[in-house]
């Protein structure tokens, strides 16, 4: 059988040929020279309506484009302004209708640089709820509900599988999965439903090939995907590992490298020994640069305490650091309070001869402590980590905060906008 | 699938079956509508020009539906006032009969099936009115008033006096379909699926020009 001729008509208002894309599905076309509405489904061509405007509008995609899109080729037929009064504000969108002479029509719809793929769903969507909002269940994803509006065809051109007019208006309904987005249209109480994906504009121009670089997307379309989506999760599992980085650096300067030990030595304590109980150690050497110095204090201390007085003392020079340290340790059957050890880390530290005073104190009627001083050069300080800790939150907090800005521009946008809470946020 | 050879008796033109239980058949040189009795082929009427159509199906188009294959062996065209369809009639490789209805191509499987609840008059049903089908709630979507506008081909019954019909669609929320054709009385039920074109893996389709 020979392949099916694409037909043309002439139009009856102008005379101007009507070329015919879309075959015998078309039952409405626009003739391109005198905008008259034509009825495609007689060879005579009957007018449907006169004239719809002045100005000839030139669509983004040219009617007649063919564009691969979801691997079929689509050829653009049809191009329609549709325009939406809500309040005080009307906004208006274009949608252009594809045509594949087995698969069928789609719909490309652009708004503000944002453009939406639509395909007109066969099934029937399930009536939900979801975080407090209408919702519909469909195909195992849930369409949050975003607005309803009442939308008017205000400019036509090229062809359509049914009798298009201007001044059509039909009652819809959006609901969003990004990026998915569910629509109703009313008309005549019949309900069709269709479901359109997200595309950008780089994808619709490389689709159809379209020259020079698409217009620039504004603000937040309702089912545009998250750019911080994906990036939310992966910022938090990134933040994991290099945390596990961390401790294992932490691991590392604590068993490795823990410092040089420069001096250390027991002791023990007992009251009424003497009055004084201040003492002086052995001189010690410290070497290299300033660098710190840190002194473990480890005692036997039961259900008491003890406080301790020190200063290291350069040998040659006689400059001193002095600091005290506490130790308390206190136990019963509900649990402890406190440690047997305590440490302190003396910075910048020249190096030099040194030795360190002591002086114990303990509560009068405390009988005995033993306990052992140790002093370690050039220790790893750990408050660092706990900084370089803090620094690695910034930036999937950052991360989580942009997420939760976009859906709230999203959100915005709908009827259902949130006006106290952070709508949609979450994950 | 056997093919039955006769000669029309309108023009004597040979008449081949694709289906062996057909009943009804049209002479493709002289557009008879024939029906078979037990002995010959008898002309019930003629069929006007069909009107011009661009379902790519055509008779002898094939294709597989859940590993069954099917052949395209016959159609009854309807016309609404927003448009046309086609009824295809298919034969299955098993000998069983059912529909590929192509409606500016969105398609629909069904098959002749009874009514598991008593179906609504044409007056009682409307839209929004749910059918518990099958552990499924077929919901009416649509009702469309239609013009019968010609039959080709083999069809499972006699089918060529008709005018006024009316239809009602029905789905559900997992792609069922259902039909209730309202041109017989009791009514007659059609369930099945809604379908993509990929699914159907039509062969002998027609081709249409700038089309490759």
């Amino acid at each position: 059988m020979a392949a099916v001729q694409a037909k043309s008509i002439s139009c009856p208002n102008c005379g101007g040929p009507v070329e015919l894309r879309g075959f015998a599905h078309t039952l409405s076309v626009v003739c391109p020279q005198c905008l008259s509405v034509l009825d495609a489904s007689t060879p005579e061509g009957q007018i449907l309506q006169k004239f719809q405007g002045k100005t000839q509008i030139k669509p983004t995609i040219p009617l007649g484009a063919r564009g691969k899109i979801d691997s079929t080729q689509y050829e653009v037929i049809g191009y329609q302004i549709r325009r939406v009064h809500s309040g005080e504000d009307t906004y208006q969108w274009d949608e252009y209708l594809l045509f594949h002479p087995y698969k069928g029509f789609r719909y490309l719809t652009e708004y503000n640089g944002h453009w939406n793929f639509v395909h007109v769903e066969a099934a029937l969507p399930e009536q939900t709820q979801a975080r407090g909002k209408r919702a519909m269940r469909y195909d195992g994803k849930t369409y949050l509900a975003f607005d309803s509006m009442t939308a008017s065809t205000v400019y036509v051109l090229g062809e359509f599988p049914w009798r298009v007019q201007t001044g059509e208006s039909v009652a819809c309904q959006d609901f969003v999965a990004p990026p998915s987005m569910l629509s109703s249209e009313a008309t005549g109480g019949e309900i069709t439903w269709s479901r359109a994906e997200y595309m950008t504009g780089p994808q619709v121009w490389q689709a159809f090939k379209l020259p020079g670089s698409p217009p620039p997307a504004y603000g937040v379309f309702a089912n545009q995907p998250s750019p911080y989506g994906a990036s939310v999760a992966s910022s938090w599992s990134t933040w994991v590992w290099l945390n596990v980085g961390l401790a294992a650096l932490i691991f590392f300067f604590m068993v490795i490298s823990p410092g040089h030990v420069a001096f250390s030595d027991h002791y023990a304590y007992s009251q009424g020994i003497k009055t004084d109980s201040a003492f002086v150690t052995p001189t010690f050497q410290l070497d290299g640069r300033n660098s710190n110095v840190e002194l473990k204090i480890h005692t036997d201390l039961d259900n008491n305490w003890a406080y301790f007085n020190f200063a290291l003392i350069n040998d040659q020079t006689g400059q001193a650091f002095d600091f005290g340290r506490e130790v308390s340790y206190y136990h019963d059957s509900d649990g402890s309070e406190g440690s047997r050890n305590n440490s302190v880390i003396v910075p910048s530290v020249p190096s030099g001869q040194y030795y360190l005073r002591v002086e114990p104190e303990m509560d009068t009627g405390s009988p005995f402590m033993r306990y052992e001083l140790e002093l370690r050069r050039n220790v790893p300080n750990y408050s660092f980590f706990g900084l370089a800790a803090l620094l690695l939150l910034i930036p999937p907090a950052l991360t989580t905060f942009r997420k939760g800005s976009f859906e709230a521009a999203r959100w915005r946008e709908s009827d259902y906008a949130p006006s106290s809470s952070s709508g949609g946020g979450d994950d | 699938m056997s093919t039955v050879a006769a000669n029309c008796p309108s023009c004597g033109a040979p008449v081949k079956f694709l289906w062996s239980s057909a009943v009804q058949t049209t002479c493709e040189f002289c557009h008879s509508i024939l029906v078979r009795t037990d002995v010959d082929l008898k002309k019930v009427g003629e069929v006007a020009d069909l009107p011009a159509d661009a379902s790519p199906i055509q008779i002898g188009t094939e294709g597989a539906y859940q590993n069954k294959s099917f052949v395209v062996v016959g159609r009854i065209i309807y016309e609404y006032e927003q448009g046309g369809w086609n009824e295809w009639h298919i034969v299955f490789n098993d000998g069983t009969s059912g529909w590929l209805a192509d409606a500016q191509l969105e398609y629909d499987l069904s098959w002749a099936t009874p009514p598991p609840t008593p179906l609504p008059g044409p007056d009682q049903i409307s839209q929004g009115q749910t059918f518990q089908w099958n552990g499924k709630a077929f919901a009416v979507t649509s009702r469309t008033h239609a013009h019968y506008k010609g039959v080709q081909g083999e069809l499972p019954f006699e089918y060529w006096d008709k005018s006024d019909l009316m239809f009602a669609d029905l789905r559900t929320t997992t792609s069922d379909f259902g039909t209730i054709d309202y041109s017989e009385n009791p009514p007659l039920l059609f369930l099945g699926r809604a379908v993509e074109f990929d699914d159907l893996h039509l062969k002998n389709l027609r081709e249409f020009e700038g089309w490759t």
